[in-house]
């Protein structure tokens, strides 16, 4: 494995090498992941989707990150790892600046979808946020219907003209997340009365109905049980296929089992960015190593 | 000795008691080297408290009954011929003169013998009245000490007992509160009832005429008193403040919550809550100065004929002063709103009024309706901005350019001036009073509730 | 049937960008809409005030007249002032003075003004035109002079330079607060009024000086440019000493008993709904409950600022127990549970620990309730102090109106352009006290604040 060569990725991520291309895990290269043991297939491709090249954020005169650089490709799953407080949840919200909802937080440096600059000033928010969804740690259900939940997202963009449309957004989505089955004969029933676990998913069901490109999670699951807990992991693992997703997590076999790559995070810094296996194996970064040991965190 | 001087003597006896007490109990302890059950002060305020409130509570009674006893003692002694044919307040007048006589103040002619007689006999009464009253106190006053401190000992529980004093005093206090309650009900029932043995409840809550006439003693000139026309003003005029009231403050609300930096908060927020500190006398000035002068010019330009007073006159003006109860009890209520929806709609790239209007507005909406409720049963309830500025006019008509009368303005209508609890020019006020009561607390009852099923949904 | 995920998000991008000027559009309007929504409030605050100011601060100025007046002997021609002799009672020594008084009471003290005001404009003034001399001064003037000169009898024979309020009609005119294109007879002033106000101004005999009669004086009928608020300010603040001295013990107490000791059961929760909706109930049916209880059963007296501070009281209570829970409600439970993990009663506890922290929040809320109290009027008509009274009440038992009651009247009375500015003073002097007993709570509060 080539990944191996590569020591961190702030070292490298700011060349347009060949050698940071080939260090995404394309395929069979990382097809195997520790973790349980199970196996999962990344569907990563090559291309770039978010690009973060030198991003500082700071609340009022705190520096929250530190001049993060990072390349997310298409269709992967990439876990942000890091004790709390490292700035994982803040970069996660810089890429589809929820973060301009803080009225202290500045973000400097520069982050890119498709090679288009996200912050640029003529860069419209409300349809960055279309393309880039995101999940919340605390499952938030609108208090409407779960049909209105998810339809929420395709009425507000316009996107479905005719009820049938928005019937079938519904069902595509709601099915998509695994739900269909449990709540399709109550889909006039509130979307709080839903569990925990059934309410993250239609959250995910709803982010999805805006078919975005990247799906943002903030510890997703840190508020349900293991087993709904497995459910959504399995979620995020069918969702990969067609979905670029970046998810932050505290736990770290949830990492293991679910990200093709990891970045560990640490006092606002990106320590190391690798293919999950060679972060929990063989970490070039002494403070990786110290957190994944245990030694802190 | 006059009552100022008896209550300071039985202080400064209560401040010896504690004295005492507090030695007493601090020998004790030595003497027989045991630790007392509480500390010395504690004995010290017991026995202070068993010397005074016995006699302070004979005290409050007796200033309350013996001066109507000895009226009634005096009364009866008082010769026939002088009383015979005497009217209520010619008996008063009476009364008062031959207590000015009896306290030595003198009345103007000198008075008759027959009242010199009762004054003699008023001021003999009053003497022994105050002696005897001091006697009681006094001996009240000595035995409370006495055995108190005579019963102070290791174990007894000094603290406790003085603490149980403590709660029940601060128990007392919070049954003032019931007793308005009772007290508003039961008077408003009361006079109620007396109106309602002169006019026939269907008569004042279904009649379409309001014409009191004048209360003329003696003669029961009974006038008509529909209480619609009244409820359709005191409606008209509260749906105008509620119109001028709901859109700026709610929206007040929102923009200070949802869009205004710190800046424009910490300076905006408070100025529009002097808005709620404002007498509502101010109100009405301002409504028939500024806003009547202001609605006539504007209908003159166009060609209407607009009163100064008039419904929508006061209406403006009860708005205003309602705008920061709305506003600020809304701004309660969306920030109640938990950010988590406000994101999960931005997330999905609402834009910012998208998220108000289709996710934090209907998720708030228990609440915002709530305050309405509330907003609502003060405009009802508001007094003197109508009294001032509607104009008075108690008909049934749906103009809002024209003068209007409300339940608040006819209460005060008939109840200044002459009072005279036997009319039911007067006792209708009682009658209006309970049905503005029971709008109210009805309002406010629900909106109590939904509020607080709201706060239990985000809690 | 169903699209594929990227022929959706194709999709999805163009319908969105179409659609997004009009939504930004929408966003802009309502943002739009709340902004002017914060300005009209704004503005609001700034016409009422801006209104009520400008109509009342002239009125602190009022049209005097500088000039001498002499105690002319021939016209004071009565006895020496009595005095009290070896051996004489005081009923009879009274009965003297009052003798004294009346003759006193029946001088001619108009002739003097008439005197010095002739001599201050230069001219010989016919009968006839006495009436239009007469119309310049306050008619309380010619009782100001009496009062002076039976407290000091020695002016007997001196002339004394004399400040004299001009008439309402004087003042509203020379502040031009009456058109004066108005035909004659609407015009208040006769014109040989008019002019000699005319020559006293030019002589600088007529001038604005500042309004001491609106703060010494009591209401007027008689006299109305020396109508003043002393009578209003008194019963005011008897009401208020009755209020501060009950509602605020009962209120603290009551909220330390709900908070702290009542046990919760349905008869706490009873009481806690009572007084929320107690807090809600309009002030008239208090007003309501004064009348029918204080008056009607108990037989106070009518117009007296006890039963007005009796009722104030009652409105008030629900304000203060609410503020007072409120701040003990925030006091943090580790700071009880240190007290009574130490062996503290909880009756020790809630006074020597709870209570001292609470107080900033405590004082702040009586203050406000206080605050709201000293406005109130609708409760006030109803126990009769919207009497009219002329004297300054001694006692919270004498007859008496209020601030807020006065403004009621004045605002009322038929000299519509001179009582408007004299009622907006009134309301700034109202406000002036209410917004320093609201300053003083906010100074409090910052004073004190504490953060757990």
């Amino acid at each position: 494995m080539d990944t191996s060569t590569h020591s961190s990725a702030s070292s490298s991520a700011n060349s347009e090498s060949t050698n940071a291309r080939e260090r995404a895990p394309s395929g069979a290269m990382s097809s195997v992941s520790v973790g349980n043991g199970e196996n999962r297939v990344s569907k990563a491709t090559d291309k770039v989707k978010l690009k973060a090249e030198g991003v500082n954020v700071f609340y009022g005169d705190t520096q929250a990150i530190n001049g993060i650089d990072l390349d997310i490709y298409e269709n992967e799953v990439l876990a942000f790892i890091g004790p709390s407080g490292c700035g994982k949840s803040t970069f996660l919200r810089c890429l589809n600046r929820m973060n301009d909802t803080i009225d202290i937080c500045r973000v400097e440096g520069k982050i890119t979808l498709d090679e288009r600059d996200i912050y640029a000033p003529d860069r419209d928010v409300v349809l960055l946020r279309a393309q880039v969804g995101i999940v919340f740690q605390k499952p938030n259900p609108f208090p409407k219907s779960i049909y209105e939940n998810i339809a929420y997202g395709p009425r507000l963009h316009g996107l479905a003209k005719r009820k049938a449309e928005l019937d079938d957004i519904v069902e595509s989505s709601l099915r998509r997340a695994g739900l269909w089955d449990e709540v399709k004969d109550r889909l006039d029933k509130p979307g709080t009365g839903l569990s925990g676990g059934q309410q993250q998913r239609l959250c995910i069901a709803r982010t999805v109905a805006v078919s975005p490109d990247v799906i943002l999670m903030d510890e997703p699951c840190s508020a349900l049980d293991p087993i709904a807990t497995a459910k959504v992991e399995q979620l995020i693992d069918e969702l990969s296929e067609s979905y670029t997703i970046v998810m932050v997590t505290h736990n770290m076999q949830q990492a293991a089992r679910v990200a093709d790559r990891t970045a560990f995070f640490h006092m606002g810094d990106l320590a190391e960015v690798d293919t999950t296996d060679n972060i929990f194996t063989n970490p070039q970064d002494q403070r990786t190593h110290d957190y994944i040991t245990g030694r802190f965190g | 000795m006059s009552n100022f001087a008896l209550i300071a003597t039985l202080l400064m006896l209560m401040a010896l008691a504690y004295h005492l007490g507090l030695t007493r109990s601090r020998a004790v302890a030595s003497s027989r080297d045991v630790r007392l059950h509480s500390r010395p002060g504690y004995y010290g305020t017991l026995v202070a408290l068993w010397c005074g409130l016995p006699a302070l509570v004979i005290f409050l009674l007796w200033s309350f009954l013996a001066p109507q006893l000895i009226d009634t003692l005096v009364t009866g002694q008082l010769p026939p011929e002088l009383v015979s044919g005497l009217g209520d307040r010619e008996m008063q007048t009476l009364m008062r003169r031959i207590s000015a006589l009896a306290d030595g103040r003198g009345v103007a002619g000198g008075g008759s013998p027959e009242e010199l007689a009762a004054a003699s006999h008023m001021a003999r009464l009053q003497t022994l009245e105050n002696i005897a009253l001091i006697a009681v106190m006094a001996v009240l006053a000595v035995a409370g000490l006495v055995l108190a401190r005579r019963r102070i000992s290791p174990t007894w529980r000094a603290r406790n007992q003085v603490e149980r004093v403590i709660t029940f005093a601060l128990a007392a206090s919070s049954a003032v509160a019931i007793l308005t309650t009772v007290g508003i009900v039961l008077s408003m029932l009361g006079e109620a009832l007396r109106f309602f043995s002169f006019i026939h409840p269907a008569d004042f809550f279904f009649g379409t005429v309001w014409n009191p006439r004048f209360s003329t003693a003696g003669s029961s000139g009974q006038g008509e008193f529909g209480l619609l026309p009244l409820l359709w003003g005191t409606l008209m005029v509260s749906a105008i403040a509620l119109l001028v009231a709901i859109p700026v403050g709610l929206m007040t609300a929102i923009y200070m919550s949802e869009y205004a930096s710190p800046w424009l908060r910490s300076i905006a927020k408070p100025i529009i809550e002097i808005l709620a500190g404002i007498p509502t006398i101010v109100y009405g000035f301002f409504a028939l100065t500024v806003i009547g002068p202001f609605l006539s010019m504007l209908g003159d330009l166009v060609g209407i004929n607009i009163r100064t007073t008039s419904a929508m006159t006061a209406g403006i003006a009860m708005g205003i002063m309602i705008i920061p109860f709305v506003s600020s009890l809304s701004d309660d209520i969306i920030t109640q709103v938990p950010k988590s929806l406000r994101d999960g709609a931005l997330g999905l790239g609402a834009t910012k009024s998208e998220t108000i209007r289709q996710v934090v507005l209907p998720a708030a909406l228990p609440g915002i309706v709530g305050a309405f409720l509330l907003a609502a049963s003060r405009a009802i309830g508001e007094t003197m901005i109508v009294v001032l500025a509607a104009g008075n006019n108690p008909v049934l008509h749906a103009n809002p350019f024209e003068a209007v009368s409300t339940i608040t303005v006819t209460i005060v209508n008939q109840l200044t001036g002459d009072m005279d609890f036997a009319s039911p020019q007067s006792l209708v006020a009682f009658a209006l009073g309970l049905t503005l009561f029971v709008i109210t607390l009805g309002l406010n009852v629900i909106a109590l509730v939904v509020v607080r099923k709201y706060r239990q949904q985000y809690e | 049937m169903s699209l594929t995920i990227e022929q959706r998000r194709q999709h999805r991008l163009e319908t969105i960008e179409k659609s997004l000027s009009k939504r930004h559009r929408k966003e802009n309007t309502f943002r739009r809409l709340g902004l002017v929504a914060v300005l009209t409030g704004l503005t609001l605050v700034a016409i009422l005030f801006a209104s009520i100011l400008s109509k009342g601060v002239p009125a602190f100025w009022q049209a005097t007249l500088y000039t001498e007046v002499t105690f002319d002997p021939d016209v004071i021609d009565i006895a020496p002032k009595p005095e009290r002799q070896e051996g004489e009672t005081q009923y009879a020594y009274d009965e003297r003075m009052t003798q004294w008084l009346t003759q006193a009471g029946l001088v001619n003290w108009q002739s003097l003004i008439d005197a010095s005001l002739e001599q201050a404009l230069g001219e010989e003034v016919e009968p006839r035109q006495l009436r239009d001399l007469r119309a310049l001064v306050a008619s309380g003037e010619r009782y100001a002079l009496r009062d002076r000169f039976t407290e000091d009898p020695s002016l007997l024979g001196e002339t004394v330079s004399l400040k004299m309020l001009a008439s309402a009609d004087v003042d509203v005119w020379v502040k031009g607060n009456i058109d004066r294109d108005l035909p004659d007879a609407r015009l208040q002033l006769s014109p040989q009024s008019r002019a000699w106000v005319d020559v006293l101004q030019e002589q600088d005999v007529l001038r604005q000086s500042f309004s001491t009669s609106l703060f010494m004086n009591t209401d007027s009928r008689s006299s109305l440019a020396s109508a003043g608020l002393a009578g209003a300010f008194m019963g005011s603040l008897f009401m208020m000493m009755v209020v501060i001295s009950l509602s605020v013990p009962l209120g603290v107490s009551s909220a330390i008993y709900l908070e702290e000791f009542a046990p919760k059961n349905r008869l706490t929760d009873l009481i806690e709904i009572n007084i929320n909706n107690l807090a809600a109930v309009p002030s008239i049916v208090f007003g309501l409950l004064g009348a029918s209880i204080f008056i009607g059963y108990l037989r106070l007296p009518l117009s007296a600022p006890l039963v007005g501070g009796l009722v104030l009281t009652l409105m008030t209570l629900p304000t203060i127990i609410i503020a007072t829970r409120a701040s003990l409600r925030s006091i943090p439970p580790s700071i009880r549970q240190a007290a009574l993990g130490i062996g503290a009663s909880r009756v020790q506890t809630v006074f020597h620990h709870v209570l001292p922290l609470a107080l900033p929040g405590i004082l702040t809320g009586s203050i406000l309730g206080v605050a709201q109290a000293l406005g109130e009027t609708a409760p006030l008509l109803l126990i009769g102090m919207n009497a009219f009274v002329a004297n300054v009440p001694g006692s919270p038992m004498d007859q008496s109106t209020a601030l807020p009651v006065q403004i009621y009247l004045w605002q009322g009375n038929e000299l519509r352009n001179f009582f408007e500015a004299r009622t907006s003073a009134a309301i700034i002097v109202l406000l002036g006290l209410m917004l320093s007993l609201n300053a003083l709570a906010i100074w409090l509060r910052k004073k004190f604040e504490t953060r757990w």
